[in-house]
Parts: C-alpha cells; sequence; structure tokens
C-alpha cells in the first residue's frame, strides 16, 4: 500500500529545472534513502514531498491528498508528515519543551500538560531528557538534532522526511542521531532519508533511489545496489563514495 | 531660584501632556507599523504598493509639514474637525508607523527562512508561523532600533508646540516669555527631556537584557 505516490514531478527554479520527470511510489512503513551528487535533485525532491517547494508540474498524493491541488488544506497534510532538517532550525527563543510542545498545543490542540507530558516521553526516547529546559543555543549540533526529531514526532506524523539530518553535524555527533533514525525505522515509522551516510542506507534502508541531474536514475534494494549497479552514472557515483 | 519653583510646576504639566501624547502616539505608531510591515511583506502587488506610497510620501516630507497638512490642511475641508492634540498623535503615529514600517520589516526579513519552514512543515499556518515563531525572533532583534526610533518620535513632540498643544515645549515658551529668565526655563525643560530620555534607555535596556536569546 502506497502511503506516498508521486507521478511525472517536475520542478523548475525560473528556467532551470532541477526535478524532470521523477516516478516514484512510497509504501507504508518503508524506509526509503535517497542518494546521489550535490545538485541532483535529491532534496527538491524530499521537500516537493510536503510542498515546502511550489511544485511545477505532476502530481505528489501523500496519505491519499493530491498536495499539488491548490484547493487541498497543505497544513493538515503537513501535520502527518514530519520533516527533520540539515540545519536543525530549532526556535532559538523556546527552550528544548516548548520546541517539542509548540505544534501539539497550538495544531492539535493538545492540552499543555498532555503534550509537555509526550515531550518529555520523547525526550527519553532520545536521550535527552535532562535537557527539556535548555534552550537551543545551550546544545551541540547532535543534541539539536535529536530535539529536532523528537518535535517533529510530537506531531504523531505518519511520515518523517529527513533532509541530510547528519550533514551538518562532527562526525562524532553523527552516531547518536542515526541511532534514533534506526530505532525509528525499527518501530515501524514510514521514513523518506536523503543522506550521504551509505552504512546507514545500507543497513537501514528498505530501498535506496540514486538520484543525478534531476531524474532518478536507479532504485533497489540496498544490497544489490551497492553492490551490483546497474547505470554507469550509479557505479561512477558510488565508486567515490564507498 | 525663585524661577524654578514658580516654573517648575507648569513644566511638569506641559510633560505630562507631552508624555501623555507620546504614550497612545508611539502605541498607535507600532502597530500601524506592524500592520504595514505585513502588508509589504504580503504576496500581493497591491498591497506592497499602498505600503510602498505610505512610507515613502512620510519619509520623504518633513514632520512639521505633515502637522500643518493634518491640522490645518485636514480641517480646512470642515467634514471632520480635529483639534489639536488629537491632530498632534495622528501626525506623530502616522510618522512613527512609517519608521516602524521600516525596522519591523527589515526584522521580521532578517530571521532565517529555516524558521518558516520549520513552522510550516509542523503543520502551523502562515499567521500562526509569524505570530509565535517569525515576530518574537524578529522583535528581539528590533528592539534596539525601536528604541531609537521611538525616542526621535518622543522629540518630534516638540514640534507640536506649534499648533499651540500645551507640552513641555510650549509650557517653556510662555515661561521663558512671562519670567524673562530665558537661559534658566530653556536649561530646565532640556534637562527634564533629556532625564526623559535616559530612563526610556534604560528600560529599554532593561527589556532587552530580560529577552536576549540564550
Amino acid at each position: 500500500m502506497s502511503i506516498i505516490t508521486v507521478k511525472n514531478l517536475r520542478k523548475s527554479f525560473g528556467k532551470v529545472e532541477v526535478l524532470k520527470d521523477i516516478n516514484a511510489e512510497i509504501k507504508e512503513k518503508e524506509v526509503v534513502c535517497i542518494i546521489g551528487p550535490s545538485g541532483s535533485g535529491k532534496s527538491t525532491f524530499l521537500r516537493c514531498l510536503n510542498r515546502l517547494e511550489d511544485i511545477s508540474g505532476g502530481h505528489v498524493v501523500v496519505d491519499g491528498h493530491d498536495i499539488t491541488d491548490k484547493n487541498i488544506n497543505i497544513n493538515k497534510v503537513r501535520q502527518e508528515v514530519g520533516m527533520v532538517f540539515q540545519s536543525f532550525n530549532l526556535f532559538p527563543h523556546k527552550t528544548v519543551l516548548e520546541n517539542i510542545t509548540l505544534g501539539p498545543v497550538k495544531i492539535r490542540n493538545t492540552s499543555k500538560e498532555e503534550a509537555e507530558k509526550i515531550a518529555l516521553e520523547l525526550l527519553e526516547k532520545v536521550g535527552l531528557s535532562e535537557k527539556a529546559g535548555s534552550y537551543p543555543g545551550e546544545l551541540s549540533g547532535g543534541q539539536k538534532q535529536r530535539v529536532a526529531i523528537a518535535r517533529a514526532l510530537a506531531m504523531n506524523p505518519k511520515i518523517m522526511l529527513f533532509d541530510e539530518p547528519t550533514s551538518a553535524l562532527d562526525p562524532e555527533m553523527v552516531g547518536d542521531v542515526l541511532e534514533v533514525m534506526k530505532q525509528l525505522a525499527k518501530e515501524g515509522m514510514t521514513m523518506v532519508v536523503v543522506t550521504h551516510e551509505m552504512g546507514f542506507a545500507r543497513e537501514v534502508g528498505d530501498r535506496v533511489i540514486f538520484m543525478d541531474g534531476g531524474y532518478i536514475v536507479e532504485e533497489n534494494e540496498p544490497n544489490e545496489l551497492f553492490n551490483n549497479p546497474q547505470h554507469n552514472r550509479t557505479k561512477a557515483f558510488l565508486s567515490k563514495v564507498l | 531660584m525663585d524661577v524654578i519653583s514658580t516654573s517648575l510646576p507648569i513644566l511638569l504639566q506641559g510633560l505630562k501632556v507631552t508624555l501623555y501624547i507620546f504614550v497612545i502616539a508611539i502605541t498607535l505608531g507600532f502597530l500601524l507599523g506592524l500592520v504595514v510591515a505585513l502588508l509589504k511583506l504580503a504576496p500581493f502587488k497591491i498591497l506592497n504598493w499602498i505600503a510602498k506610497i505610505y512610507v515613502d510620501a512620510i519619509r520623504g516630507t518633513p514632520f512639521i509639514v505633515q502637522l500643518f497638512f493634518i491640522y490645518f490642511g485636514i480641517n480646512s475641508f470642515h467634514i471632520i474637525s480635529l483639534n489639536n492634540t488629537t491632530a498632534g498623535i495622528v501626525t506623530v503615529a502616522i510618522n512613527a508607523g512609517a519608521y516602524f514600517t521600516e525596522i519591523i520589516r527589515a526584522g521580521i526579513q532578517s530571521i532565517d527562512k529555516g524558521q518558516t519552514e520549520a513552522a510550516r512543515s509542523l503543520g502551523l499556518t502562515g499567521s500562526q508561523t509569524m505570530r509565535y515563531v517569525i515576530l518574537p525572533q524578529a522583535f528581539r532583534r528590533m528592539l534596539p532600533t525601536i528604541t531609537n526610533q521611538s525616542i526621535i518620535s518622543l522629540k518630534d513632540t516638540s514640534l507640536l508646540s506649534v499648533i499651540g498643544i500645551a507640552d513641555l515645549t510650549q509650557q517653556g515658551q510662555i515661561q521663558a516669555s512671562a519670567t524673562f529668565e530665558v537661559f534658566k526655563i530653556w536649561l530646565i525643560v532640556g534637562v527634564i527631556y533629556f532625564i526623559i530620555i535616559y530612563l526610556l534607555s534604560i528600560l529599554a535596556n532593561f527589556v532587552e537584557r530580560r529577552f536576549e536569546l540564550r
């Protein structure tokens, strides 16, 4: 059962077409990793899945809603789609706890007490219980990213999008974040992950999509794609990063 | 010393008028600036243009001309009649509003767009994002410039004496010609303005520290 269906997706920035006829299906509980060189369009593709980018053409159906339809309530769809950014984007004027409770309280009308209870559970899950009262500025990069994951999870989304979640982190911080993501995958979360962490893609991914030049060049289960790439472009890329 | 004991109470009466006008006008001006800043950033060309014309018109003309336009110009039509206090408050508010517009617009635009993306990706609407995420951060950044503009507007109120408002400057003028103690009177008036503005900046410093980002 596909929870995301992408048909003939195109995206242009001015005259530059960065996504050219993308077709993809993502099934419930599937972990899909998107890899590819810089400028291949993988982040843009991900950002089209919750319409953070205006879509130039084609259709993107998320959880039964065609988000390319201008009349759809995109805010409703986004509540079901959590997103984690490369640069964390925590709200610096709010404490860790307030960062996590903002969505549930303002959007889902959860009571403050209930939202805080959930937030503390999530903080425990990402290993940061003691940071509830801290401000983002007081956290390390890895801690920030784990809070960002907790913030997205607080909305109890059906899908989680990760846009290079470990690319801005010190190497020794990467492991903690990947650990949280692995746990999430184990619990059956549907995840789409744009990443340069080939180890993660191989170990956790159910499927890997290789993108280049605005196209999906190749997709396959991780072992198959990494060990036996079919296209020259994939081979060339993998030979550089593996 | 005699001058001080007779004139000071009257000057303080004037100060009360000055502060009364300032507080109302600066509050209105700030709200006006906030609304026009949002118009300026709205995705509608017509609204952007209205906002731009307002800001350009106010920035491009002297305060006193705006004051005469509103007090004498508008009253000359005999459709509405503004008394001098109302005209004074309206002028200071409209004048400050234009500068606040630019301060608030720049403050909002200075916030990283990742903040908007994070808020919108949670499912917050555009206006919720503005209210809970962007404005609280922008406001902190704007505080020093808001203080600056408030001080300028407070000093601008002294020009309201020319339409007969009995503010601190007007009372100074009356006392100076009544007592002929020109030097002392204007010194006292200056010191009063200075103290008020000094207190205002201490207050602003306090607020700034209180809201500092950690």
